[in-house]
C-alpha cells in the first residue's frame, strides 16, 4: 500500500479508461487514413470521427454538426473568444468574462484587449459565484460576447448560468462558457444552460489529452484560428487527430454510463467524508468554496499558517498527488488568481491545496489522506513563525 | 520542477529548526502576504556564532534554505557569516530550479538581520 500512487489530482487530468483506450487503439496503425482521402479505409477513419461527434452531442443534448473538434479545451476557449470577437466586430467591441476563469479564457480576453475589445471582468462572491444581476449591470448596446465558466477548476463552483443565459435570451451578446470541468462530470445540457457555445476537454474525462471540442450553436457566426484545409465545416484547418477524437467520443459514451450509474454522487460522498475527516482532526481550516453549488469531485481547503506547496511535497512522499493554490514560482509570488478574486487573504491563499477525487478513488485512499495530512500539518505549523500554537 | 535530493532532506527533515530562550540578536524577513517569512535567532560569544535556530513559513525550497543557512553559519565569526551568500547556500544544496532561486535570498537576509540585531544591540550596551 505504502507505494501505490492515490491520485487526488483529477481536476488537472485523469488516467485514460481502459474502454477508451481500446477504441483508440487501431487507428494507430490499422486505420491510420486521412479521413479526406477517397478510399475505403479513409472513410471508415472519417465515419469513426462521426460516430464520435454523434456521442459528444448525445452527452451535450446537441446536434453533431454543432460539434467542432479542436486540439484542446484551451484551443476551444481561443476559438470562442476570439472567434467571435473577430466575427461579430461591426456588431460590437464589449466583451464580459469574470475574475475567475481559467487562463485559457481569461489570457485570450486580455489578449483581445491588446487588439482594441473592451472587456469587463466580473467580481465574484465569497463563495466563488458571479450574480445573474452583475452580468444584467455590465451588459451594453455593444456586448457581442459573454464568457462565464461552468465550474471552476480550483475550487469546484458551479456559475447560475441558467439564469445568466435567460436574461440573456433576448440579447445580441453571444453566451459562451468553459464547461471543461463540468462535461461528463454532472448532468446538463446546452439547453439547460442556454448556451451558444461551450468548450470541452478530453483528458479530464478520462479520454486522451490534446483533443477537446467547441459546442456552436446552429447559426452562431464565428471566425476560424487556424486557416487551412476545409476541415470541421471550415473552422478548425489540419488533419483531424482521429484516434484522439474517437477517444474523446468514447470518453464522452463512458461518462454518460457513469451519470447514469450516479458515479458523481459516490464520488461526492467520497469527497464529503475526506472533507470532514481532515475539519474533525485539523484546526485552523477554512473551506474554499461553496457547499451548494460544487463540483462533486471538488475539495479546496486553506491551512493557516503553513504553505500549500510544502504540504503537497509531503503528501508526494507519501504516494499521495494532490495540487495546490500556491504557485511560488517567481520573484513576485503568486497566489491563485481565483482565492484572491474570493477575498481570501493571500497568506490562506499560499497555504490552500485542491482535492480533486476521480471514479478509481476508494474509501481506503480517503482515510489515508485523513490519517496522515494532521501530522503533516503539525509539523509544518512547528516550522512556522506565524503559528500562534494551539488554542 | 524538480528538487535535488538535498533540497528535499533538509525540507523533510530541517536541521536546526525550532526557537532558543533569550536569543542574543532575531532578524525578521519575508511577509506572509508574499509566501514566505522567516525568523533567525543566534547565540553569539566571542563574536562567534554559537547556536543558531530558525522557523520558516514558506514553500519546499524557502524551509530548506532556512535550513542551510543556519547550518553554514553556526561556529562562523559574525564577519564570516555575514559573507554567506545565497549562492552559496544554493551550491551546498545542490542548486534550486531557476523559479525557485529568490527563496534562497530570504535565507541570506535573514542571517543578516539577525546579525545586525545582534549589534545593534551590543552598540546599545556599549
Ligand atoms: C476550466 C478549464 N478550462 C480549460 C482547460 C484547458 O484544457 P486543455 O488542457 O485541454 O487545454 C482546463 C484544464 O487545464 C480547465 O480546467
Amino acid at each position: 500500500m505504502e507505494n501505490s500512487l492515490i491520485y487526488l489530482d483529477h481536476n488537472a487530468t485523469t488516467p485514460v479508461a481502459p474502454e477508451v483506450l481500446q477504441a483508440m487503439q487501431p487507428f494507430h496503425r490499422e486505420q491510420f487514413a486521412n479521413p479526406s482521402s477517397p478510399y475505403r479505409i479513409a472513410t471508415e477513419a472519417a465515419q469513426a470521427r462521426e460516430t464520435a461527434r454523434e456521442a459528444v452531442a448525445e452527452l451535450l443534448g446537441c446536434k453533431s454538426q454543432e460539434i467542432i473538434f479542436t486540439g484542446c479545451g484551451t484551443e476551444a476557449d481561443n476559438l470562442a473568444i476570439k472567434g467571435v470577437g473577430f466575427a461579430r466586430r461591426q456588431q460590437g467591441n464589449h466583451i464580459i468574462t469574470t475574475k475567475i476563469e481559467h487562463h485559457a479564457v481569461l489570457k485570450s480576453c486580455q489578449w483581445m484587449e491588446k487588439q482594441g475589445f473592451e472587456l469587463t471582468y466580473l467580481d465574484v462572491d465569497e463563495t466563488g459565484r458571479v450574480s445573474p444581476e452583475q452580468v444584467e449591470r455590465s451588459l451594453r448596446d455593444d456586448t457581442i460576447l459573454v464568457t462565464i465558466m461552468h465550474a471552476n477548476n480550483e475550487v469546484g463552483t458551479v456559475q447560475p448560468l441558467q439564469e445568466i443565459g435567460e436574461l440573456l435570451a433576448d440579447k445580441q451578446a453571444y453566451f459562451h462558457t468553459d464547461a471543461v470541468q463540468t462535461a461528463g462530470k454532472i448532468p446538463f445540457t446546452v439547453e439547460d444552460l442556454k448556451v451558444d457555445l461551450l468548450s470541452i476537454s478530453a483528458h479530464k474525462i478520462y479520454g486522451p489529452k490534446g483533443v477537446g471540442a467547441l459546442y456552436r450553436r446552429q447559426g452562431t457566426t464565428l471566425q476560424p484560428l487556424l486557416h487551412g484545409g476545409r476541415h470541421e465545416n471550415n473552422l478548425r484547418a489540419g488533419t483531424e487527430n482521429i484516434a484522439g477524437i474517437v477517444g474523446l467520443g468514447a470518453a464522452a459514451r463512458l461518462a454518460r454510463k457513469n451519470l447514469a450509474e450516479s458515479a458523481d454522487k459516490r464520488v461526492a460522498e467520497l469527497r464529503d467524508r475526506l472533507e470532514a475527516g481532515l475539519f474533525e482532526k485539523i484546526t485552523d481550516l477554512k473551506f474554499n468554496g461553496n457547499r451548494n453549488h460544487r463540483l462533486p469531485t471538488t475539495v479546496n481547503l486553506s491551512f493557516n499558517y503553513i504553505e500549500g506547496e510544502a504540504m503537497l511535497l509531503h503528501l508526494d512522499a507519501h504516494g499521495i498527488a494532490v495540487s495546490s493554490g500556491s504557485a511560488c514560482t517567481s520573484g513576485t509570488l503568486d497566489a491563485s488568481h481565483v482565492l484572491l478574486a474570493m477575498g481570501v487573504p493571500v497568506e490562506l491563499a499560499h497555504g490552500s491545496l485542491r482535492f480533486s477525487l476521480g471514479y478509481e478513488n476508494t474509501e481506503a485512499d480517503i482515510q489515508r489522506v485523513i490519517d496522515l495530512l494532521p501530522g503533516i500539518v503539525r509539523k509544518l505549523r512547528e516550522i512556522s513563525p506565524l503559528y500562534p500554537g494551539e488554542q | 520542477m524538480e528538487y535535488s535530493d538535498k533540497v528535499m532532506d533538509y525540507f523533510m527533515n530541517p536541521k536546526n529548526m525550532g526557537t532558543m530562550e533569550e536569543p542574543d540578536g532575531v532578524g525578521e524577513v519575508g511577509n506572509p502576504s508574499c509566501g514566505d517569512q522567516m525568523t533567525i535567532q543566534i547565540k553569539v560569544e566571542d563574536d562567534r556564532i554559537v547556536d543558531i535556530k530558525f522557523k520558516t513559513f514558506g514553500c519546499a525550497a524557502a524551509i530548506a534554505t532556512s535550513s542551510m543557512v543556519t547550518e553554514l553559519a553556526r561556529n562562523k565569526t559574525l564577519d564570516e557569516a555575514l559573507q554567506l551568500t545565497n549562492q552559496e547556500v544554493e551550491e551546498e544544496l545542490g542548486g534550486l530550479p531557476p523559479i525557485k532561486r529568490h527563496c534562497s535570498l530570504l535565507a541570506e537576509e535573514g542571517l543578516e538581520a539577525a546579525i545586525e540585531n545582534y549589534r545593534s544591540k551590543q552598540e546599545g550596551n556599549s
